[in-house]
């Protein structure tokens, strides 16, 4: 009884809640996240530390875009496509943003798919989030294809001031990286689901470790971590 | 004899532990970050300018960014030291965003005294 009393701490004493309880788990001789395990708080300190990331991105571009005496291209016509003959602003990213958001509803679904142990319907919306993250990011590699063959470069463009292409490369350059790096992360941990790693507990390759399906939520919090970025992205950079 | 309760009350702990919500939920939101996007998107299409721009952009962009940490990251359901180990550090890059707006405002101020208008 006292050796499991010493293992899992939170057990033997109810926690109080609120502000007394975020006070107390917070105190001295503690463990600060009482309920959460450490790979997803593991996962919440590396968003955190991405937020970061992006927040100075976002500001250097704020800066950059305050500072500049040069008039600074109109993204609504920059990104505008002719549809039809019709010229329609900003329409792309518009597109961009909808794929991403039907992309985190899938995997808001498969978290609680998994947790339900039923791991084909988790393993097929995460590969439907899969899915659609590649779309996103094949429609980022045509948006940038064509502001390449429109003459926009890191250090100039026909339009205005010459930071707009080293900002606009920069930040969704990284976005997009994350995006890849993700749908990369979706597909293993959908294979993992679909053979049933985790109803088995089959070891990990490189860990040895047993998982659970707590590592679909994980992942999912990376995911909308990055439809997150593309929130802000979205407002400050191609509607501001 | 003690063994046994403490074994069920780690299953107890360990089963309320997980996020467990109707998928009804997530539909809705959803549907309400489909609807956020469609009225970000109006206010470019329509055109607005200036302050009612600026603050419908960011009315937008704070109701979609609060619904997908809530609701899709499982916030709203977390215990406060977590949420406040998360949430308020990134509070802290509005001071940084407030001390690079006054350190622009004068980049620029040099430049138009110094160097006219370009660069």
């Amino acid at each position: 009884m006292s050796q499991s009393a010493q293992a899992k701490p939170e057990i033997a004493l109810p926690r109080p809640a609120g502000l007394r309880g975020f006070a107390s788990d917070w105190a001295s001789d503690q463990r600060a996240f009482k309920n959460v395990s450490w790979g997803k708080a593991m996962m919440w300190i590396f968003l955190l530390s991405d937020t970061f990331i992006f927040g100075c991105f976002l500001v250097a571009y704020m800066t950059a875009r305050v500072s500049t005496a040069i008039a600074w291209p109109n993204p609504s016509t920059v990104f505008a496509l002719s549809i039809g003959g019709k010229e329609i602003p900003l329409i792309l990213i518009a597109i961009m943003t909808f794929v991403l958001i039907s992309s985190s509803g899938t995997m808001a679904m498969a978290v609680n798919y998994g947790y339900r142990r039923d791991r084909r319907k988790a393993a097929i919306l995460m590969l439907t989030t899969a899915l659609f993250g590649a779309i996103f990011v094949g429609m980022q590699a045509f948006e940038w294809t064509k502001l390449i063959t429109e003459g926009v470069r890191p250090w100039g463009n026909p339009w205005g001031a010459a930071q707009f292409g080293s900002t606009f490369f920069m930040i969704t350059g990284f976005h997009g990286t994350h995006v890849s790096i993700g749908v990369i992360f979706l597909v293993i941990i959908a294979r993992k689901v679909w053979r049933g790693d985790f109803d088995t507990e089959k070891r990990g390759f490189f860990t040895s470790r047993k998982g659970n399906y707590e590592i679909v939520e994980i992942m999912g919090l990376y995911w909308h971590f990055v439809d997150l970025v593309w929130v802000f992205i979205f407002a400050f950079f191609y509607l501001w | 004899m003690e063994q046994p309760v403490t074994h069920s009350e780690t299953q107890a702990l360990t089963h309320t532990d997980h996020q467990q919500h109707p998928i009804k939920l997530y539909l809705v939101v959803w549907g309400l970050l489909f609807v956020l996007s469609v009225c970000s998107y109006m206010v470019d299409y329509l055109g607005f300018q200036h302050y009612l721009r600026w603050g419908l952009i960011l009315l937008f962009m704070v109701l979609k960014a609060g619904l997908i940490v809530a609701i899709f990251m499982h916030m709203a359901w977390e215990r406060l030291a977590l949420v406040y180990a998360v949430i308020l550090p990134p509070v802290l890059v509005l001071v940084f965003v407030a001390l690079m707006t006054s350190e622009a405002h004068y980049t620029l101020f040099t430049r138009m005294t110094f160097f006219g208008t370009a660069q």
